[in-house]
C-alpha cells in the first residue's frame, strides 16, 4: 500500500519500566532446571512493571519522548491511537487519557482516539491507519503508541517472556519526517494460536502451533509481498526488524527469508527486556533509528496473534541525526534496571490475592 | 468497598493539574502555584491564569510512609516530598523508581505520570504526576 501523499516518522520515543526479573529466577520460582526448560528462549531477563505504571502510564512517557525529538505542539496531532491488549480499563480507551495528558487536539480536543487491539501486532496497525488519515491529507500529524504489560500465567512458558514497555511513533508529511515510510502491506487470516478469552486474566495459547502456521508463515508472507510490490530483496535493507516473542525467532525468520543476522541484532532488544507484546517490533525498530545512517534502508515486520503481520518499508533520511539525542535512547532505558526476585515479581504482577479487597490495590 | 471509593468528579476536576502539571500564575504578582487557585494567596489578585509548570525540580525535603490512607496500602513504603520546581513553585508530591533510602535532599527529579490510587476491582483508576530521579 502506498498512500497519495508521502509520510513518514517525525517522532519516536521509547519507555521501559526499570524493574527485571531474570528468567533463572522465574524458573527457580516454579523448582524448573533453566538450563533444560528456558535457556533456549533465548531471553535473559524481562521488564516488569512496577506497582504505579501500567500501559496508560507506559504509553505516555514514550509519547513524550516522541514529542521530543518530533519538535511539534502536541495541540497539532490529530489522530492519537494506542495499540495494546492489556487496556487498564476494559471499557474507557486508553487514549482518551493519552489526549488529556499530552494536549492532543488543542485546547478543543479536535482529534480522533483509540485503542487498537490485535495482539501483538496493535501498535503497528495504528501505524497503518495513521498513514492512511496523513496520506489522505485529513490530517497533519497523528500519533500511534504500541505498549503493554503484557501476562503470561505463573508457571507458563509465557511467563519467561511476557514483560513490560512501548514505543510512541509520531508519523506526519514526508518533508517533515526523519525518516520516509515508502510502503506497507498487511496480511491477516484466522489462526488461532494465541487469545485471551474475555474476563480472563490471563492467555491461552496453542504452543508450537504459534510457531510455523501463526509467526513464521504470516512475516514470511508479508515481507516476500512487501518486498514483491516495491521490487527490493534482502541485500537492499541495511536493518531487519522482526516482532519478538522470543530471542530465537527474529532470527530464524529473518534467516529464512534472506537476512544476515546483522542485520537483525540491532533491533533485537526482547534478549534483555522480554516481549512487549503491542512493543515488541517497535521497540526494535527505536533501537535501529536510534543508530540509523541517513539514506539506510530498514524492513519491519510485525506479527499479531490471531494473526497477521504488517510490514513496512522505511528509508532513513539526515534530519534523523538532528532529532537523535533528544529524549532517551532504548539503550538508556534497557541499561536502567533493578533486579526483583520472584516473591516481589508476583507481587508487582498483583498476582497476590489479598484477603480485603481494598488492600490489593 | 463503596466506602474506599474516590470521588470520581473531584479527580475530574483536577485531572488538568495531575496530567500536565497545570499550575496558576497570578498576572499581577507572578507567583505561581498548583493546584491553581482563583485568589492569588500571596497578593489576594483575582487575576490567576492557568499555566503548564516546568518538569524539572530537586527535593526540598521528604519523609517515608509507612502506614498508608486507606487506598495507598499496596505502595508502601513510598516516599513523600516536596518539589522545588525549576521556576521556584513547591508543591508535594509522591517519589516513584526510587529507593526511600537512597532519596536526598536536592536531588534532581523529574515528572513521570503513574498510578496513584486505584478503587477496587470496578472503581476508578486515578493517574496523577510522580516524581522520579533524572533519567537523562
Amino acid at each position: 500500500m502506498r498512500a497519495d501523499r508521502k509520510v513518514g516518522i517525525v517522532g519516536w520515543g521509547v519507555y521501559v519500566p526499570q524493574w527485571r526479573i531474570r528468567s533463572e529466577e522465574l524458573a527457580r520460582g516454579w523448582g524448573r532446571d533453566w538450563k533444560r526448560y528456558a535457556a533456549g528462549i533465548m531471553v535473559e531477563e524481562k521488564s516488569v512493571p512496577g506497582l504505579d505504571e501500567d500501559t496508560f502510564t507506559i504509553a505516555y512517557e514514550a509519547s513524550v519522548n516522541a514529542l521530543r525529538r518530533a519538535r511539534i505542539d502536541p495541540s497539532k496531532l490529530r489522530a492519537v491511537y494506542v495499540g495494546t491488549e492489556s487496556k487498564p480499563y476494559a471499557v474507557k480507551t486508553t487514549a482518551t487519557m493519552l489526549i488529556e495528558a499530552l494536549g492532543a487536539g488543542g485546547e478543543d480536543r479536535l482529534t480522533t482516539g483509540a485503542d487498537y487491539e490485535f495482539a501483538c501486532k496493535a501498535g503497528t496497525e495504528a501505524i497503518q491507519s495513521i498513514i492512511g488519515l496523513i496520506g489522505s491529507g485529513m490530517i497533519d500529524y497523528g500519533l500511534a503508541v504500541g505498549a503493554d504489560t503484557a501476562q503470561g500465567a505463573p508457571g507458563d512458558a509465557l511467563e519467561y517472556t511476557a514483560s513490560a514497555g512501548g514505543a510512541a511513533y509520531i508519523l506526519g508529511p514526508a518533508e517533515e519526517s526523519i525518516a520516509i515510510i515508502e510502503a506497507s502491506l498487511s496480511h491477516v487470516t484466522d489462526t488461532p494460536d494465541f487469545w485471551r478469552r474475555q474476563h480472563e486474566r490471563y492467555p491461552a495459547h496453542t504452543r508450537a502451533f504459534t510457531g510455523e502456521p501463526a509467526y513464521f508463515k504470516h512475516i514470511m508472507t508479508a515481507a516476500k509481498k512487501l518486498m514483491g510490490l516495491i521490487g527490493t530483496t534482502p541485500d537492499d535493507y541495511d536493518y531487519a526488524i522482526f516482532h519478538q516473542p522470543n530471542g530465537k525467532f527474529p532470527l530464524r525468520v529473518g534467516t529464512r527469508l534472506g537476512f544476515t543476522p546483522d542485520k537483525i541484532k540491532p533491533g533485537l532488544i526482547t534478549p534483555y527486556i522480554g516481549n512487549t507484546y503491542s512493543g515488541s517490533a517497535l521497540v526494535g525498530l527505536a533501537a535501529v533509528l536510534d543508530q540509523a545512517k541517513p539514506g539506510q534502508k530498514i524492513l519491519v515486520v510485525s506479527f499479531g496473534s490471531g494473526a497477521g503481520s504488517d510490514a513496512f518499508h522505511i528509508e532513513v533520511n539526515d534530519k534523523i541525526e538532528e532529532v537523535r539525542d533528544l529524549a532517551p535512547k532504548v539503550m538508556d532505558y534497557v541499561n536502567r534496571k533493578r533486579y526483583v526476585d520472584y516473591t516481589t515479581y508476583a507481587r508487582y504482577r498483583r498476582m497476590i490475592r489479598m484477603l480485603h479487597d481494598f488492600s490489593a490495590y | 468497598m463503596w466506602a474506599y471509593w474516590q470521588s470520581v468528579p473531584a479527580h475530574w476536576r483536577e485531572i488538568p493539574a495531575r496530567y500536565r502539571l497545570e499550575g496558576g500564575e497570578c498576572q499581577d504578582c507572578g507567583y505561581r502555584m498548583i493546584p491553581r487557585e482563583d485568589i492569588c494567596p500571596k497578593c489576594g489578585s483575582r487575576n490567576v491564569k492557568p499555566i503548564n509548570l516546568p518538569r524539572k525540580g530537586n527535593v526540598v525535603n521528604y519523609t517515608v510512609i509507612w502506614n498508608a490512607p486507606r487506598g495507598y496500602e499496596y505502595y508502601t513504603p513510598y516516599v513523600i516530598a516536596i518539589i522545588e520546581l525549576e521556576d521556584g513553585t513547591r508543591l508535594t508530591a509522591q517519589l516513584t523508581d526510587v529507593e526511600p533510602s537512597d532519596v536526598k535532599e536536592g536531588m534532581e527529579v523529574e515528572m513521570v505520570l503513574r498510578k496513584t490510587r486505584v478503587s477496587g476491582e470496578s472503581g476508578l483508576i486515578a493517574y496523577s504526576y510522580k516524581f522520579r530521579p533524572l533519567i537523562k
